[in-house]
Parts: structure tokens; sequence; C-alpha cells
């Protein structure tokens, strides 16, 4: 080995310390914690005390509507989310003029600067009786229930998450060559089919990431259906809240945690494994 | 390093003078929060009642810093208070706003909380004391509490073994608010309240998000002990939870929006809020359930691990003036267990039924007890029925 590159390798090592040492203390250490917590059980006065026991993950079964509504409705979230942010996200990156692309990007990150709290605070008032459904009301449809509905909590994510779907998209849809479909219309290719051949499939790597950041984000929700599913309609996250600061329940609290690391792990693999098909399909494709 | 404001007596005189002065420019606010508040007209009536300035304790402020944190309940405290606080002493207040005692004990319970003063709930002293997670009182810093004036109901559980960890804030009861609108007879009990909810007025009703007065309800309904934590009771109380759940407009202590909105029609209710909501809202109307209840009183108090204890003693002391008391009252509507705040409220409050329910009511009512808050049944009852 060269002075050089031993020199290299310590430069390499003294930038990756910083990185290493916060992922250690901040993600490697508690999630030891979390594990070693899920063994445990609750205190009389509730918290912690140390044990070995499966006590806790033999009683997940009385949380599994809570898994169950997270594991439907953040995939249908994230769909809904996708299918709102993609026409959004084509417009900006394809059809609109340059000279306003960057407006009304920021447009889209506006609602960033108000807390998702407040955001979410103000739907309950837009879906609460005297709202969405007193409008609706004057036109015919009466008794009209959203708020406190798994409809409402849906909608809350779509509202809320859009712009981490929108970036993604557009960041692939806008580094697209335009000569590829300059190629296919040459080729009498249809609009529709050249948006089915081309531009779909080269804005998949902005769906997929689009996608993961909703997903893993929305499978820790726990804001959204506590103010529009008013405690009706309730996530992990949920349980997870009130283990903690309610019930006081903490070894309780790190099987529930615990379960749900490995359940979002076991899912992202499965996705990034078919998405790392697809696109493998698709280089073979574009080799013929 | 604790040290006795009375030390810097000649210095904090004109700081009093300043304070008497900024004062005089505050009751111009105090109006316009009167105004609008719901309790306008009866404070209009008050407004002579409250005594001058020359009966205020003269207050000298030593260094205490410039900052304390105060966690305490939403909608509980009027700003008004806190600004001059502030403006007297130099102490910014960051105030956190709860939603249960279990939450409070469990920020305390994980340690480095930061809180210099907290308004604990009478039911949960014993086990903050017991915990070790407050501090034994200093009454001799706290001039303005008088505990003469107190009643002994409300201000008994802030004594432990013969020491005082809390002095008294405020006192209610916890019962429903019906829109009578919508629902009329109005219940009268906690049993007709539950068959409302899975009868006509399905999809209708809020229960706390609390396992105190959700569970309570429920255990009144069958008859039982508003405190039990006996387990086939408990079990009787949650399946009525579990069966009344489909029928819910929502599990939250948030209510008011929802009773305000139209969408719900009866909620699980403090005081406080029920004279909010009557004040605006003629047609609610505040219950005091005859199978029983809820009496409660909240205290302030200071955490073993406060930072600030000089600001903390301060506040305390500053919040436990009468008149001071009288300005908080103005807003949120939450009595007092300090007969020198009773002095100055009119007769039309002092026979407020909502405020002070009738004694027959008032006998039914029962203190949250210590084993209510630490029982693992009762926390795990609650958390079966949200997640169910």
């Amino acid at each position: 080995m060269t002075g050089q590159e031993k020199k290299g390798r310590w430069v390499t090592a003294a930038m990756l310390t910083p990185s290493a040492i916060w992922f250690l203390l901040l993600l490697v250490l508690p999630l030891i914690v979390v594990a070693v917590f899920s063994f445990g059980e609750r205190a009389p006065h509730g918290g912690y005390s140390p044990a070995f026991t499966f006590e806790q993950y033999a009683n997940l079964p009385s949380r599994l509507k809570a898994f169950q509504n997270t594991l439907i409705i953040a995939p249908l979230g994230t769909f809904l989310c996708l299918l709102v942010a993609y026409p959004l996200a084509y417009f900006l990156a394809v059809k609109v003029h340059e000279k306003w692309r960057l407006l009304l990007l920021v447009l889209v990150i506006v609602p960033f600067w108000t807390s998702l709290l407040i955001r979410t605070y103000a739907w309950i008032f837009i879906l609460g009786g005297k709202g969405l459904p007193a409008l609706f009301e004057m036109i015919g449809i009466d008794d009209l229930r959203l708020i406190n509905t798994p409809g409402a909590v849906v909608i809350g994510i779509v509202y809320g998450y859009l712009p981490l779907m929108v970036f993604p998209v557009f960041v692939s849809l806008e580094k697209l060559d335009k000569k590829l479909l300059e190629a296919s219309n040459d080729l009498g290719g249809s609009p529709f089919r050249t948006f089915l051949q081309i531009t779909l499939p080269l804005s998949i790597p902005g769906m997929a990431t689009g996608c993961m950041l909703v997903f893993i984000l929305l499978m820790g929700e726990f804001l959204i259906p506590a103010f529009l599913g008013g405690g009706k309609v309730f996530f992990v996250g949920n349980a997870l809240v009130d283990l903690f600061l309610q019930s006081r329940n903490w070894a309780f609290g790190s099987a529930v945690a615990t379960s749900l690391v490995i359940i979002m792990l076991v899912v992202v693999t499965v996705y990034m494994r078919l998405m790392m098909r697809a696109s493998a399909h698709r280089d073979d494709v574009s080799i013929l | 390093m604790s040290k006795d404001y009375k030390d810097n007596l000649p210095i904090t005189r004109t700081k009093f003078m300043e304070e008497f002065r900024r004062y005089q420019k505050g009751s111009v606010s105090r109006r316009h929060f009167l105004g609008v508040t719901g309790l306008g007209t009866a404070m209009a009536v008050l407004g002579g009642a409250v005594p001058g300035l020359s009966s205020r304790p003269a207050q000298a402020f030593g260094d205490l810093g410039d900052r304390m944190v105060f966690s305490t309940w939403p909608n509980y405290h009027n700003p008004v208070n806190m600004e001059e606080f502030t403006e007297a002493t130099g102490v910014n207040i960051q105030v956190n706003a709860f939603g249960s005692n279990e939450e409070m004990l469990a920020k305390l319970q994980a340690g480095g909380a930061g809180w210099d003063v907290f308004v604990p709930t009478n039911y949960t002293i014993s086990t903050y004391v017991e915990l070790g997670l407050i501090q034994e009182l200093d009454l001799s810093r706290l001039p303005n509490y008088d505990p003469g004036a107190q009643n002994p109901v409300f201000a008994g559980p802030a004594t432990v073994n013969g020491k005082v960890y809390a002095v008294p804030k405020n006192w209610g009861t916890t019962g429903i608010v019906v829109n009578t609108n919508e629902v009329s007879p109005a219940p009268t009990s906690w049993k007709e309240f539950f068959d409302i909810t899975m009868g006509a007025g399905s999809g209708h009703t809020i229960v706390h998000d609390y396992q105190l007065t959700t569970i309570g309800a429920a255990l009144c309904a069958h008859g039982f002990s508003f405190n039990s934590v006996d387990p086939g009771e408990l079990a009787k109380a949650e399946k009525l939870l579990i069966d009344s759940k489909p029928h819910l407009f929502a599990i939250t202590s948030d209510y008011q929006p929802g009773m305000r909105s139209g969408d719900a029609w009866m909620s699980i209710c403090w005081t406080g809020d029920g004279k909010q909501l009557n004040t605006d809202l003629p047609e609610m109307q505040y219950v005091v359930a005859s199978d029983g209840g809820e009496l409660w009183s909240d205290f302030y108090a200071i955490p073993t691990d406060a930072p600030h204890v000089d600001a903390a003693y301060a506040f305390i002391n500053y919040m436990q003036d009468p008149f001071i008391q009288v300005r908080d009252f103005s807003v949120h509507g939450y009595p007092t267990s300090d007969a020198r705040v009773d002095a100055m409220l009119p007769e039309s409050i002092i026979n407020d039924p909502i405020l002070y329910p009738a004694k027959e009511l008032m006998d039914g009512l029962e203190f949250g007890a210590a084993a209510t808050l630490t029982d693992p049944g009762r926390a795990e009852v609650i958390a079966r029925f949200k997640a169910a």
C-alpha cells in the first residue's frame, strides 16, 4: 500500500466518523434499548422493570386492529398520494413554461412553512359538521359524516404528504430526455403510447423513491389519525403514544415498536427487491 | 442558592411602583378580556366587587433568573396574569399544556423534564411524593397563600404524611354536557348517557381520551365506584365502552370543537368547559350525573429537580393572590377553594348551578383515588378500548 493510499483511508475514516457516531448513538443504541425493554415488564408505577419474558409479545394480538389499520391505510394513502402527485409533477416538469416553474415549485413547498399540526387541526373544521357537510347539504346530500372516519384520515394523509411525493417524481420527469419523446413521435407513437412506454417507465425511480418516503413515514404516523380519526381510527403510532404516555407500559410499548420495525423491514425489503427486478427487466427490454 | 426576596426590598419598591403603573395599563386589557370571554356580563357585575390594588400585598422580587417552565392544562389561565408576572419579574414563562395526569407523570418519571411548576390533580399527589418527584413546599415563601381560607375538602390532598407538597389552584366536577336541541330530555345519569349513545343519539357522543373519566363514567353507569380497580367490575365497564364504541363520535379530551360544530350532542365534560359552552350556546347544558362521577381539585407543585426554584416560588405566590385568581377565573370559569376569592365574586356566580352543583348531587361524587392513577388494569382497559 502506498503512502498516498494510506492517507486517503485516514481521510475517509475521519470524514465518516461523525455520521458513524451519530448513527451509533441515535439509531443503533436506542434500537438495542427498545429490543431489550421489549422482554421486560411494566414497573408497578409504570415504566420498565428488568425481566426476561415473552409476555409482551404474547399480548400483541390485543393491538391487532391498530396493525390492521396501519397496514391498510398506509399503503392506500401512499397510492392515492401517487395518483394525485403524478399529474401535478408531470405538469410542473413537462408542461409548464420554464419561467413559472420555480415559482410553482415554491408554492408546493409553502404549506411546509406552517406546522403540520396546525394544518391538520384546520381540517377538523373543514370536515366537521359546519364545514363541507354543510355545503353538501345545500345540494341535497344529507347526513354526510366526514370527520372521524377512515376517509377523513386518508384525506389528511394525502394533503399532508403530497409534497413528499411530488418532488421525487418531478425530479425524475425533469431529467427525462426529451429526444426520446421526439423519437417515439417520429416513429408514429401516439402521445398516449409515448407516455405509457417512455415517460412512465422512466419515472419509476422517482415514483419508487416517493412511495418509499411516504410509506415509511406513514407507518409511524399518529397525528393525523388522532386529529381526523377522533381516536376511532387507530394506528400503531397511536398505540405507541398511549403505551408510553398514558399507560406508561414501556415493556409492551417496546414490543409493539420492535414488531413495527420488523414489519417495516420486511415490507421495505420485499418492495426494494420488486423494484430492482422491475428495473432489471426494463434494461433487458431496452437492450432488445 | 435560595434568596429571600425581602433582602432586596429597597430596589424592588421602585420595581413595585413600575408594576403598579403597568397594572393600571393592564386593566384595559382585562376589560377587553372579559368582553371576549363568555363570562363578560357576569364579570361586569364583578368589576365593582374587585378591591383596589392597595389591598395587594407588596411583592418584592429578587433575582429570579429570566425563565421558568410551567406545565399545566389547556384553557386554564388568563394570559394577562402570565404577561404581568413576566413584566414584574423578568421571568419568561414557557407553558406546556397536557392532556392527562398520566402524561405528566410519564414525563416526570422519564426524568429531565426541566419543569419548575406544574399542575397535578388531587389523586396524583401521594404517588408523586412516593416516587420522590415533588418537593415539600416552604410555606413561608408563599405569603399570599392563606391556609385558613381554604376549603379543606379541596385543599386536603396536598398534605401527605403531615407535609404540604402543593397549594390549591381550582376545583370542579366531571359531568355531562348535552346539546338540548338534539337530546331532550337531557340524561340525568351515566346510565342514560350510554343508553342514549347506543340508541337515539348514536354517532354523536364524545368520551374523553383519559382513563380516569371515561372508565369512571362506564363504572358509574353500572352502579360501581368511579375509582374501581376490581377486575370483574373493570371488565363490565370495558364491555360497555367497547359496545358503545361504534356509536361514538370521537374519543378525545378536546371536545369543545365537536360540540360547537353540532357534530357531537353529548360529551363527558369538566365544569369550566361546561360553563364556557353554556355561556356561548344556551342550549348546551351541564349535568352532574345522579349515579356518581368525579370531584377534583388541581394544585400548584414544584418538581424535585426544578431548575428555577426561586422563580417557581415567586410564580406560585403570585398566582395565590386572590385578585390574580379572580382574573384567572374570569377566563376559565373554574371555582377556587379560597374563601378570599369567593368573597370577591358576585352572588350570581356563587349561585351558578354549573360551577357549584346542588349538595345532593355533590354528595354522590368521588375524588379520584391514588390507586386509579397507577393501576395497570385501568391503563390496559382504556388502551384496549381505543385500539379495539
